[in-house]
């Protein structure tokens, strides 16, 4: 008895002492993969950015299945991980159970708003990135038509392409948009086979620049472009660099920044629950310019460009939030 | 002696088929570049090391127990149910709509409605392939396999376009609260036990109930000896008086209701909403469970933990090292293929082991009981 005592005790004081040195952030990578060039891609590179200039550690772990979300999320919060961040829209129900439980320990989300005392929800303004990349896409046609390519049939993507649709539109009210879906479940996001199709179908019915906001079904969509000879916009992560020359630009969304930001600020014992909203002023979403595209954008339309995202800032130009509505004022 | 004695058969096989697994999953281990003894201590300390740990693996082999003793059930009648994923499925819509149906006000109210339900269910996904098998002689294999893939496109359509919660993700709204069941965690604090939060709960003793159920209908009931029997010989059956169609059709009735059940742990008891892939092949396990427990209620009970301990640990390996999934995913299917496959690799020799000690050594009278 007195031994099994000692044991406890001794395992007790190794928890606890572990508990403490291990008060480090975790990241669970979402359904798609690390590797997804794209939004989980995003994500992995702001925790890796922060290992670089910190030195810190992080815990990172992948899910598998829908099913897991709620053990993952659990055994990271047991495992003494400080903040949590999930990704994406489909761990808000699961978060929404799982946060009252550990109220010592402050999780993120991205993509989504969930209202508990100690989450911290970060949305996205894609609404006001892809209303740019709209612009650029409607500068850059030659056909008079333009496609979008959404990963799973949500309100988050609608409110991708209602952007975009928007933007060219502002350039061209007379441009088509044809838009299709991936489909309706989360294998939408990892679909590179279908995203091809759907692009080779676009460009049949005379699309010469494409869209993709699909996760990684846009690498197959990015890909189909670049084989048939036409522009391609990439999503999240900047996909620039995949076909230089044929990806004209990408709408970038700055997940890296929003993990860098939780996983620093709570190092600095700075972290602040509650939604916080990332747009094109504090340069959450922004459409990217590098040495792979700058010969693809001219001045005019990058002169274009530049003046339309200081008139959405300043609230000259009002874009339509899909998820506001649940509706496009435009086709 | 032409026979091992029986305790060789149903425990000293099993042993051996799983040391090998395991040996093998060293090696592999070790190719990899990790310490296969650290990696072995980390799996076993986070299957059973912990009351978090423990939780786990028996939530993961309640599910297990019920997929088992389906294939087990159907076994009996020589149908292999590899259906038990699909029939797990469509069970799992029926307990969501009984949950949905109306605000339960207690558990124990929405439980036995509940377990109707997803057995009912269940049994209605099997009751085609078994009726394709009894009357029209399509194999019960190909059909149930088949049937998987349309129930897991029937649940997503039904996700996406009548049962979604408002919001993004496809999935049904959570439950009411009345049909909570009771968790592990909470029954444990009540005694003054301080129980890690996992999701095991009270579908781990409809899980023990289930294995009794099953043993007194299969050896203590006039069905179970004519699905026995319609089993070792069909000819000898019809023979008997056994009608085949009504045997195929009960037994894989039984299965079915039985792999249907596995929802009241796995979507009732843990996830408490609807969600598109709930069964986490959960079915297919079942298959190995049931062959490595010889089909037997007690034997499907010893597998369905060993699996979920292998199903915790792996999970747990999986979070501490760098040892990627798939490699988790080996060590499973070598369990499964060495107690499945290559389960004759491993008798005989065993066989031919007792048959010669029994010759050099005769002692009638402490033959041991067959």
């Amino acid at each position: 008895m007195t031994l099994m005592h000692k044991f406890l005790g001794a395992a007790a004081t190794v928890a606890l002492s572990a508990g403490v040195a291990m008060a480090e952030p975790g990241l669970i990578i979402d359904l798609g993969g690390k590797f997804d060039k794209s939004f989980n891609e995003s994500a992995y590179t702001g925790a890796q950015r922060w290992v670089e200039e910190t030195g810190g550690d992080y815990m990172e772990t992948e899910l598998q299945s829908e099913a897991q979300r709620e053990q993952t999320m659990r055994r990271m919060a047991e495992r003494g991980a400080n903040p949590v961040v999930v990704l994406g829209f489909a761990n808000a129900s699961t978060l929404e159970k799982v946060a009252p439980d550990y109220p010592e320990t402050n999780f993120t989300i991205v993509d989504s708003v969930v209202d508990q005392p100690n989450v911290q929800s970060i949305v996205f303004s894609e609404h006001e990135g892809s209303y740019l990349v709209g612009m650029l896409a409607g500068m850059a046609s030659d056909t008079g038509t333009v496609s979008f390519v959404g990963g799973m049939d949500v309100p988050l993507i609608r409110k991708f392409a209602c952007g975009y649709v928007q933007g060219v539109k502002a350039v061209d009210p007379e441009i088509e948009v044809i838009q299709n879906m991936t489909g309706t479940t989360p294998s939408a996001w990892n679909d590179p086979v279908k995203g091809g199709e759907l692009t080779r179908a676009q460009i049949s019915q005379g699309s010469d620049v494409v869209y993709a906001a699909a996760g990684g079904t846009g690498v197959g969509v990015l890909q189909t472009a670049a084989d048939e000879g036409i522009y391609s916009i990439g999503v999240d992560s900047n996909q620039n660099y995949l076909h230089p020359g044929s990806v004209l630009t990408s709408m970038v969304k700055r997940v890296d920044n929003a993990v860098y930001d939780a996983f620093q600020s709570a190092a600095e014992g700075k972290f602040e629950t509650g939604v916080q909203v990332l747009d094109l002023e504090s340069e959450g979403v922004a459409y990217a310019v590098d040495e792979h595209n700058e010969a693809l954008i001219t001045d005019e339309m990058s002169a274009a460009v530049e003046e339309a995202k200081q008139k959405i800032i300043s609230g000259e130009i009002e874009v339509h939030d899909y998820t506001a509505t649940d509706s496009c004022p435009v086709e | 002696m032409e026979k091992m004695p029986k305790w060789a058969d149903v425990a000293l096989i099993p042993l051996i088929n799983l040391v090998l697994a395991l040996v093998v999953s060293g090696i592999v281990v070790t190719l990899i570049g990790e310490d296969p003894f650290e990696a072995m201590a980390i799996m076993v300390r986070g299957a059973v090391g912990s009351t978090y740990g423990w939780g786990y693996t028996l939530f993961y082999a309640t599910n297990f127990i019920f997929t088992g003793l389906a294939v087990a059930v159907a076994f009996h009648a020589k149908l292999f149910n590899i259906g038990g994923e699909g029939q797990a499925q469509i069970g799992s819509l029926g307990v969501a709509l009984v949950c949905l149906a109306i605000p339960w006000p207690h558990w124990i109210l929405a439980l036995p409605v509940a377990v109707i339900g997803g057995a009912l269910f269940g049994a209605a996904w099997a009751a085609i392939p078994a009726y394709l098998q009894a009357r029209r002689g399509s194999h019960i294999v190909i059909t149930t396999i088949m049937f998987n893939f349309i129930a897991s496109a029937l649940l997503v359509y039904l996700l996406v376009e009548t049962l979604k919660a408002p919001g993004m993700a496809p999935e049904t709204e959570r439950f009411p609260p009345g049909t909570f069941l009771p968790n592990a965690r909470d029954i444990f604090a009540a005694v003054g036990i301080e129980f890690g939060r996992s999701p095991l709960n009270i579908a781990f003793l409809l899980g023990l109930l289930a294995c009794w159920l099953v043993w007194l209908l299969m050896w203590r009931t006039k069905l179970g000896y004519e699905i026995r029997a319609f089993g070792h010989s069909e000819s000898a059956a019809v023979y008997a008086g056994i009608s085949p169609f009504r045997i195929v059709m009960l037994a894989m009735l039984i299965s079915g209701a039985l792999a249907g059940l596995m929802a009241v742990n796995a979507v009732m008891g843990e996830q408490q909403r609807l969600l598109q892939d709930n069964v986490l092949g959960a079915g297919f396990v079942g298959i190995a469970v049931a062959l490595m427990g010889r089909s037997h209620p007690v034997g499907v009970l010893l597998a369905a933990i060993l699996f979920g301990a292998l199903y915790q640990g792996g999970a747990e390996l999986e979070f501490e090292t760098s040892v990627p999934r798939e490699m988790i995913v080996v060590i499973q299917a070598l369990v499964i293929l060495f107690t499945g496959a290559l389960d004759n690799m491993v008798r005989d020799p065993v066989k031919r082991m007792f048959l010669r000690y029994g010759k050099r050594d005769p002692q009638p009278g402490t033959t041991p009981a067959e």
